[in-house]
C-alpha cells in the first residue's frame, strides 16, 4: 500500500473520529438542555449559554487551526486534525512528535514518507494522552462524593471551596503573563494584552449595568478576548516584539 | 447521586470508554492498513520523552477539574481536550453568566451545555478550516497575526479574571500574589502552567479556609 500522510484512508479515519466527537457532544448537550428546563432554567437562559459559549469559542478554535497548520508540515492534515479534535493541544502534540522523531533519528523539517515513523508518532501521541481519558471513570465517584459531602456538611464553605478552585486556576494564568517581564518592554506585551482584555470587560460590565444593555452579556467575553487579540496585533510591532 | 446525575455518570462512562477504544484504534488502523508496525523501542523511547510529564499532568487535571466541571462536563471535556485554554473557562464563564453555583445540579447542567457547545463549535471550525486549509494557511502563518495567537491566554483570562476577581477579590489576593511572585522569580515555569494550576488551587483553598474561619468572607 502506497503511503501518504494525506491519503483518503487517513481522512476517512479522521472523519469517523470527528463524527464521534460531534455525536458525544450533541448527546450531552441535548440531555443537559432538557434537564435544565426541568430544573426551571428558562429557554432564554439556556439559549444564552449556548450562543455566548459558541461566540466565545470561535477565536480559540481558530488558534487550534494554527496547531493543525504547524503539525501538517510533517504529518499531513488528517492526523493533526484528529489530534486537535480529541484531547489535543499543540503543546502536547508537538513535543510528542519531536520526541519520537528524535528517538528514530529523523527530521521533522519535511513531510514524513516512512509509514513506520508515522505510525510510531501516532502511537506516542495516543499513548501520551490516554490517561486523561481512562482516569475520569475511576476517579469520578470519589471526587463527586467528596463534593456532595462538602455541600451537605457546610453549604457556605462548599460555595467558597468551588469559587477558590476557579480562582486558583485563573491565578495560575494571570501569574504566567509576568514570566517574561525581565526581557524588557517586549515581555510586557502579555500584561498589556491582559489589562486591555480586563478593561474591555470592565467597559462591557458598565454598559450592561449602567446603560441596561443586557444583550451585551452574551458577547462580553468574546468582545474582550477578540478585542485584546487585535490589540496584541497592533502593539507588538509598535513595541518591537 | 440523583437520577440525572447517575444516568449522566453511566452514559459518560460508556462514551468515554468508547472514545478510549476509538482513539487507540487510530494508530492500530494506520499500522494494519499500511502494514507499518513501528519498533516497540522507538515508541518506548518517544514515550519516555513525554509520558512521565503528560501522565502526571493528566492525573492532576482529572483531580483538579472534575469538581469544577461536573460529571457530564468532565466526561466530555476529557475527550475533546483543550481543557485549560477553552473548556474550563467556557464552563466558568457560562455558570457565572447564568448565575448558577458550580457543584449544584444547575451548575452541572450549565457547565455541560457550555462544554458541549464549545466542543461542537471547535470541531466544526476545525473541520471547516481543514476544508479550506490551502486558503487559510498563509493567513494563519502570517507574522502579522502571530501576536494575536501568541496572546490568546492573556486575552482570555484578562476578561474572565475581571469578572471573577471583582466578585471575590478577597479570595483572589493570595493565589494571584503567589503566582505573580512565583513567575517573576522562576520565569521558566511558564511552560508548565498546567502543573501549577493545582498549586494555585491549593493556595486559594488554604487562604479561603483561613479567611472563612476568621469570618472575613
Amino acid at each position: 500500500m502506497n503511503f501518504s500522510t494525506n491519503s483518503l484512508f487517513l481522512y476517512v479515519v479522521a472523519a469517523c473520529i470527528i463524527v464521534f466527537v460531534l455525536a458525544q457532544s450533541t448527546f450531552f448537550l441535548v440531555r443537559a438542555y432538557r434537564r435544565g428546563k426541568q430544573l426551571g432554567l428558562t429557554a432564554k437562559q439556556l439559549r444564552k449559554t449556548v450562543i455566548s459559549t459558541a461566540v466565545f469559542t470561535i477565536a480559540p478554535a481558530i488558534s487550534f487551526l494554527v496547531g493543525i497548520v504547524t503539525l501538517s508540515k510533517f504529518l499531513g492534515i488528517p492526523l493533526p486534525w484528529i489530534r486537535m479534535s480529541v484531547i489535543g493541544a499543540i503543546t502536547y502534540e508537538l513535543p510528542a512528535a519531536t520526541s519520537t522523531a528524535n528517538a528514530l533519528n529523523v527530521s521533522l523539517s519535511e513531510m514524513i514518507t516512512d509509514p513506520k515513523v508515522y505510525s510510531a508518532i501516532a502511537w506516542v501521541m495516543t499513548l501520551g494522552i490516554i490517561p486523561s481519558i481512562i482516569l475520569p471513570p475511576f476517579l469520578m465517584k470519589p471526587l463527586r462524593n467528596g463534593v456532595i459531602k462538602l455541600q451537605n456538611r457546610d453549604q457556605k464553605w462548599s460555595d467558597l471551596f468551588m469559587t477558590s478552585m476557579f480562582l486558583g486556576m485563573i491565578s495560575a494564568f494571570l501569574g504566567m503573563v509576568f514570566a517574561d517581564v525581565r526581557s524588557g518592554l517586549v515581555g510586557w506585551i502579555p500584561i498589556f494584552v491582559l489589562l486591555f482584555s480586563a478593561a474591555l470587560m470592565g467597559i462591557c460590565g458598565i454598559l450592561i449595568k449602567k446603560c441596561n444593555m443586557k444583550w451585551l452579556e452574551t458577547y462580553a467575553m468574546a468582545i474582550s478576548m477578540v478585542g485584546a487579540m487585535v490589540f496584541a496585533v497592533v502593539i507588538t510591532p509598535v513595541i518591537g516584539g | 447521586m440523583r437520577d440525572y446525575m447517575k444516568d449522566t455518570d453511566r452514559y459518560g462512562k460508556i462514551w468515554i470508554w468508547t472514545a478510549a477504544v476509538l482513539i487507540l484504534m487510530v494508530p492500530v488502523a494506520i499500522c494494519v492498513y499500511y502494514d507499518a508496525w513501528p519498533e516497540m523501542t522507538a515508541v518506548f523511547k518517544g514515550l519516555l520523552g513525554v509520558a512521565p510529564i503528560y501522565w502526571t499532568v493528566g492525573l492532576i487535571e482529572v483531580i483538579t477539574y472534575t469538581p469544577m466541571l461536573g460529571v457530564g462536563g468532565t466526561y466530555l471535556a476529557f475527550v475533546t481536550g483543550n481543557l485549560t485554554s477553552l473548556k474550563a473557562p467556557s464552563a466558568l464563564s457560562a455558570m457565572e453568566n447564568a448565575e448558577v453555583k458550580p457543584g449544584s445540579e444547575e451548575g452541572e447542567v450549565v457547565s455541560t451545555i457550555a462544554i458541549a457547545t464549545s466542543s461542537i463549535v471547535t470541531t466544526l471550525v476545525l473541520a471547516a478550516g481543514v476544508g479550506v486549509l490551502w486558503l487559510v494557511t498563509p493567513l494563519l502563518d502570517s507574522p502579522v497575526l502571530k501576536p494575536a495567537f501568541d496572546n490568546i491566554l492573556p486575552a482570555l483570562f484578562g476578561g474572565l479574571g475581571v469578572v471573577y476577581i471583582s466578585k471575590n477579590w478577597k479570595l483572589s489576593v493570595a493565589p494571584i500574589v503567589f503566582m505573580v511572585v512565583l513567575f517573576l522569580a522562576v520565569p521558566s515555569l511558564a511552560g508548565s502552567v498546567g502543573v501549577l494550576v493545582p498549586v494555585g488551587v491549593l493556595i486559594a483553598l488554604g487562604a479561603a479556609r483561613i479567611m472563612y474561619k476568621k469570618g472575613w468572607v
